[in-house]
Parts: structure tokens; C-alpha cells; sequence
């Protein structure tokens, strides 16, 4: 069994998840404050990945992404990016695909905070970005560990998307999933199971790690 | 002397109402406020704090505008900076007594002396869902007081209290009121629960 399609699995997993811990908490906070129209248009714009078939999803982002199309042209001009077939491509794939498993969690945790909290901590002359800090992020630190979790593991069972947008090229784009895609496709049904026992060992762990993070996890005086 | 003129039109389990509310405050007075639930008396002391901003009105505070929508003046709450007890307490799940009071002020001897205050001493390193709801209560109140507001607002800050521990705790309260020169406005809905506390009182109808 090769090691590399697990590797980059994990690497894409880690790297999609930091990305989705910067930009998905001040994405959550900002739709967890009052409503509006536009939050609502956005927020469900958020939510397709989660109800889209993967394949619909990658096509379209194959095609947003094809240095035929206007995006894709402009990448490759300015930036020398092309992100068909490439692990960059897959880690902009991996975001947008699993945006959504970042920001419902904690923009829900968020939302169900009291308002008094945050009040609180501003009648005491703290800031907004230091009450969000030292109130509010402290107290949906469990939310926090939720959100990280399904992330990291929806992109580590990632198949649709990944294979639109990145094939399966040997150590670039072939991830976990796609190799034991292949090893089914190619009768090789030891190294299909081999490949799905690892994924399942690190998913088991990683669930795992979060109950025993999240067993003392502190509830509100009012909850 | 602290100044309020306020006007909010305001929801309510009826319908629609209007907030109007023009009072003075003597400087270092402790006025209780009361009149009907639903009234609007949270939203007045939210207004106060800078919370919520009225449709029109005016608060000055010892010379210094706070609010005064004709002018476009309206310092955020952070500016304000006014003491506030919470009906639901707002206390931190995340940090003991102790860190409350750190929270809100540097002032490690204030810190102390306020814990010996509200007789908290022994419950400093315990957090919020550890305490009674009454020492949930005395929490609220000193943090609220911790960084020597020029205005503390209360909203039903006594309801969990046995009388004695009231008592104790308003007599503790008014000198350090006194000493920090604090103006109180408190909202109740018991008059014995701001008996020997307030000197004066605003009706909101």
C-alpha cells in the first residue's frame, strides 16, 4: 500500500481546516448577528455544498477554474496558478466545499449566546474583536472542536469534488478516497480495505478526541 | 446632575408602545425605578448604557453628553462606560469570581476589597455554575462596580437575596457608592427590595 494518498488526504484535510478556522469564525460571527436579506442569501449560498451532489459542485468549479474561463485565465496570467489537476485547486475545492461544516456549528453556537454576554463585557469598555475573544469564543469552545472535527473529517472522506477538479494524478491530486476508488476499479481489494481501515483508524481517533476534549465542557449559568 | 430625555417607540406583548422617560438624577442619588412589567424599564437602563439607542433623546451625565440624537451624539457603550447588573446576571461561564472582577478592572486592591464586600472571599476561584444565584447576583453587582462607574444601572438586582444578605450587602453597597461618588439607578419590582437603599424613585407608565 502506498503512504502517499494518505499523506495528502491529511495534508489537505489540515490545511482546508486552518484555512476554515480564519476565514469561517468571522464568517460565523457575522451571520450569527442580526438578520438581514442579504445574510439570508448568503448564508444559504453557504449552505449548497452541504444539499449539492459533489459532482455537480466540482463541475461547475472544473469550469470556473478551466483556463478557458475568465477566472481561470486571470489566475493563470497574473498569478501563474492554474488550479485544474493541482493540490491547490483541491485545498480551494476542500473550502468551498466544506465552508459550510465550519460556520453552521459555531455560527449557531454563536447565535444561542446570550446578547447579555457580549453587552456585558462592552459596558465594561472592552472592545468588540476583545469581547468576541476573551467572552464569546471562550464560551463555545465545544461548538469550536464540533466545527473543527467535521471538518477536518468531511475533507478526509472528500470523493466527488476532489475527483472533478483534481483527477488522480500520483502524489498531487490522488487522495485517500480516490486511491481506494482505484483499488476497487483495479479488483485490488486488499489495498482498498488497507486504505479504508487507516482512514476509518484516524477518523475513530480524531471522534474520539473531541468527546474526551468536549466530556467537562462548560455550560452557561443559565443553560 | 444627570440628564435624561428619552423617546423609543418600543414592542411590546400588545402591540406597540412609546418609552418617554425625562428625569434629573442628583449626582450620587440611588433612585429606584418601577411601573408595569413590559413597560420598557430594561430597555431604559439599556438606552442609558448605550445598548439600545432611543428614536430621539438626551442624556447628560455630570456635563458630559452621552447621547443627543438632534446633535448626532451617541458614545458607544465602551465610552460610556456605565456599571450594569443584569437581570439574567450576564456573568462569564468561562472565568471564576476572581476573573470577573480582573476583567472589568486592574486594580488588584479594589479587587480584593471587593470580595470581602459581597463576602465572596472563599468562592473567588469558582465559576459562575458553581455559585447560588444569589452569589451569582453579588458577582454581578461588583463586577458591575468595579470600575468605579459614575453610573450603575441594576435590573432587579436583589431578587435572589434573602433579606439578611441584602441588607449586609446595601450597607456595603453605600459606602462604596459614596466613596466612588456613583450615581444608581435601580429597577425593582418589590418595594421592600430597595428599602434603605434608594432615596428617591421614577415611575415609567
Amino acid at each position: 500500500m502506498e503512504w502517499t494518498p494518505i499523506w495528502l488526504s491529511l495534508k489537505l484535510a489540515a490545511i482546508t481546516t486552518l484555512i476554515l478556522l480564519v476565514i469561517g469564525i468571522p464568517l460565523a460571527y457575522w451571520l450569527s448577528r442580526r438578520s438581514s436579506l442579504l445574510k439570508v442569501i448568503i448564508e444559504a449560498i453557504l449552505t449548497m455544498p452541504l444539499v449539492l451532489p459533489p459532482s455537480v459542485l466540482g463541475f461547475y468549479l472544473l469550469l470556473s477554474f478551466s483556463p478557458n474561463s475568465i477566472l481561470g485565465k486571470w489566475l493563470l496570467e497574473y498569478f501563474n496558478l492554474s488550479l485544474v489537476f493541482s493540490f491547490e485547486g483541491l485545498v480551494v475545492a476542500s473550502v468551498i466545499y466544506s465552508l459550510p461544516f465550519m460556520v453552521s456549528p459555531v455560527k449557531s453556537a454563536l447565535a444561542h449566546l446570550p446578547a447579555s454576554l457580549a453587552e456585558a463585557s462592552y459596558t465594561m469598555g472592552k472592545s468588540k474583536f476583545e469581547t468576541f475573544c476573551r467572552v464569546l469564543l471562550p464560551n463555545i469552545k465545544s461548538s469550536l472542536w464540533t466545527a473543527t472535527v467535521l471538518t477536518f473529517a468531511h475533507t478526509l472522506g472528500e470523493f466527488g469534488v476532489v475527483l472533478m477538479i483534481g483527477g488522480k494524478l500520483e502524489g498531487i491530486t490522488k487522495v485517500a478516497s480516490i486511491a481506494i476508488y482505484d483499488a476497487v476499479d483495479n479488483n485490488q481489494y486488499h489495498e482498498a480495505n488497507l486504505y479504508s481501515l487507516v482512514l476509518f483508524a484516524i477518523t475513530f481517533v480524531i471522534v474520539i478526541l473531541v468527546f474526551i476534549l468536549n466530556r467537562n465542557s462548560l455550560k452557561g449559568p443559565l443553560e | 446632575m444627570i440628564e435624561i430625555a428619552i423617546d423609543k417607540k418600543i414592542k411590546t406583548y400588545k402591540g406597540y408602545s412609546r418609552l418617554l422617560v425625562e428625569d434629573s438624577f442628583p449626582l450620587s442619588s440611588v433612585t429606584k425605578v418601577y411601573g408595569p412589567s413590559g413597560i420598557g424599564k430594561t430597555t431604559f437602563l439599556k438606552i442609558i448604557a448605550g445598548l439600545i439607542t432611543p428614536d430621539q433623546g438626551i442624556i447628560k451625565v455630570a456635563g458630559q453628553t452621552w447621547l443627543d440624537t438632534q446633535k448626532k451624539i451617541n458614545l458607544p457603550p465602551q465610552e460610556r462606560k456605565a456599571g450594569f447588573v443584569f437581570q439574567d446576571y450576564a456573568l462569564f461561564p468561562n472565568m471564576t469570581a476572581l476573573e470577573h472582577l480582573q476583567y472589568a478592572t486592574q486594580d488588584q486592591q479594589l479587587v480584593g476589597r471587593l470580595l470581602r464586600a459581597g463576602q465572596m472571599e472563599t468562592f473567588a476561584g469558582h465559576r459562575p455554575q458553581q455559585l447560588s444565584g444569589g452569589q451569582q447576583q453579588r458577582l454581578a453587582i461588583l463586577r458591575a462596580l468595579a470600575q468605579r462607574p459614575a453610573l450603575l444601572l441594576m435590573d432587579e438586582a436583589f431578587s435572589a437575596m434573602d433579606d439578611e444578605l441584602r441588607e449586609t450587602l446595601i450597607t456595603e453597597l453605600k459606602i462604596l457608592l459614596k466613596e466612588f461618588g456613583t450615581t444608581t439607578i435601580i429597577v425593582s419590582h418589590h418595594a421592600q427590595e430597595t428599602l434603605g437603599f434608594a432615596d428617591r424613585s421614577l415611575k415609567i407608565d
